[in-house]
């Protein structure tokens, strides 16, 4: 991905840093601009997301493309914090320790690496709680 | 608005085909589907060509002028139109053609569908397929398309006690029915343990709960049903043609077991058909993986939600079952190159309600159903035909 578009989104990816809506009072992450629920009435701010919360589901990946930072198998989850929304993530974990239900916190890591460009991505990934 | 009707059908051989280019397969399926409809190149009004991907996987876009170019249609300047919705393309694509037809503006419409996937290697088509789902917040945080619906495949067998011999008992069945079709990718035969212990691709996908990376196009054309007869004895009518949205990414469908696009798409078809599910003699629905399948049959209402591995393993979506499901072999066995896919079920429930499908010939079959998804339920298309 170019760096630019990775950089737009750095503050977000490296700090949970997602969006709310005070008209409902929803949370949203990935940011969004707009409220799904409230639309043009929605009014958005910035929010910082504590990075607690539970595996929703997960799988184990053991085919990807070739990535130097991250070596399958690896294992992928939806995550439900505790403010409401749910993200894709990897799970810092055994495979075998994966389970639905897990409580889970976030930390910092290599996202990836692109040889091309020799640029190194960061991210949130989750460990257990 | 007027009525539709499918009066041609073709399609190619599915599979690795090296010899072939993108045009060779597109024009080998367009003019299969003009000589099955006995039209004239002047007689056509416009073209619908539905791919994923030619940008990445042959490095051409701009296909509408390439495809109309390579019919042999340029000199009359008809309007060709490439439309995309990841695998969902081709079923897009008829469903513009459709629109089309029905508003009065075009009388004949061909609806096609290519992809060529075999010139790039795998892992540049693990990518590529990514991009169905959310780049910015799926792909890059680490998903692989075969991964996202494993996460749905985990989370039904947790809700609903679906089993892993349940999701193979789809790739068993699909496989069978492949090897009573020409065209298919896969024809031979294979069993509950070959699935089971084929290699984990995302667990608990294995590599032969994933339909193959493919080479195909398939097409059809449609006319005004008023007229329909002047071209063929068995022109097949487009009773329903129902196209829904929902999030890109999984995580943020309300439910991840559910395909929420599929159930609204249905829903529509059979208010639009005035029908109910229980009036379906066949279906060829969207098993991009063996989980696909089961979500389709759920979502669609021919069975209830989380009995759709059960109804697998007991056979109930067998040809002469039920309700026979996939008789082509589906997106698993006979191929699924992502544009084409759409169109290719049109072609073969256009051949099952004509009773021209030889040995995988659903007896009596006389309203159809296919189901074509986008992404993992980012986009739905359903159309029923009927006899
Ligand atoms: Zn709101």
């Amino acid at each position: 991905m170019a760096v630019s578009r990775f950089w737009r989104k750095l503050r977000h990816r490296y700090n949970l840093i997602g969006t709310h809506c005070t008209t409902c009072n929803t949370y949203y992450y990935p940011p969004r601009k707009m409220c799904p629920q409230c639309r043009r009435d929605g009014r958005i701010e910035e929010c910082r997301f504590k990075g607690k919360g539970v595996i929703v589901t997960y799988t184990v990946i053991h085919a990807a493309p070739e990535n130097k930072a991250v070596q399958t198998p690896y294992v992928l989850g939806i995550v439900q914090l505790d403010e409401g929304p749910r993200l894709t993530s990897q799970i810092i974990c055994k495979p075998d320790d994966a389970r639905i239900g897990m409580r889970v916190q976030s930390v910092f890591r290599k996202l990836g690496e692109d040889s091309e460009q020799g640029m190194i991505y960061y991210g949130t990934k989750f460990i257990q709680d | 608005m007027r009525d539709v009707a499918i009066i041609g059908i073709g399609c190619t051989n599915f599979g690795e085909l090296w010899d072939k280019s993108f045009r060779d397969i597109f024009v080998e399926a367009g003019v299969m589907a003009i000589e099955d409809a006995g039209v004239q190149g002047e007689e056509i009004d416009a073209i619908y060509l539905g791919n994923m991907s030619a940008g990445r996987f042959i490095e051409q876009e701009h296909l509408s002028s390439l495809a109309v170019d390579y019919a042999g249609l340029a000199s009359i300047n008809i309007p060709s139109t490439r439309v995309e919705a990841a695998c969902a393309s081709g079923g897009l694509a008829l469903r513009q053609a459709v629109l089309a037809v029905a508003s009065g503006y075009h009388d004949i419409v061909i609806a096609g569908g290519a992809e060529k996937m075999t010139d790039v290697d795998t892992d540049a088509t693990t990518d590529v397929l990514a991009a169905a789902a959310d780049r910015e917040w799926e792909g890059v945080m680490g998903a692989t398309f075969p991964s996202i619906y494993a996460m749905i495949a985990r989370l039904h067998m947790h809700k609903y006690g679906t089993t892993s011999e349940q999701l193979a008992a789809v790739a068993v069945k699909n496989h069978y029915n492949a090897s009573m079709n020409s065209r298919a990718q896969y024809q031979s035969p294979v069993s509950i343990e070959n699935v089971l212990n084929s290699s984990l691709i995302a667990d608990p996908l294995h590599l032969l709960d994933c339909s193959p990376i493919t080479d195909g196009a398939a097409a059809v054309i449609v006319a005004p049903a008023e007229i329909a007869k002047q071209y063929t004895d068995t022109p097949i009518h487009i009773i329903a043609s129902t196209q829904t949205s929902s999030t890109i990414a999984l995580h943020d469908r309300k439910d991840i077991t559910t395909l929420d696009s599929t159930v609204a798409a249905a829903n529509k078809a059979f208010n639009t058909a005035k029908l109910t599910p229980g009036d379906i003699d066949i279906a060829e629905v969207h098993d991009c993986f063996t989980i696909a399948e089961i979500l389709a049959i759920e979502d669609i209402g021919f069975f209830k939600k989380g009995e759709g591995g059960k109804a697998t393993e007991d056979g109930l979506t067998a040809i002469g079952a039920e309700i026979p499901v996939n008789a082509s072999g589906g997106l698993k066995a006979c191929g699924h190159p992502v544009g084409a896919t759409g169109i290719k079920q049109a072609v073969e429930i256009a051949e099952q309600l004509r009773g021209e499908a030889g040995r995988r010939q659903v007896d009596g079959a006389e309203i159809g159903l296919i189901h074509n998804v986008g992404g993992s339920g980012g986009t739905a298309v359903i159309h029923i035909l009927s006899t």
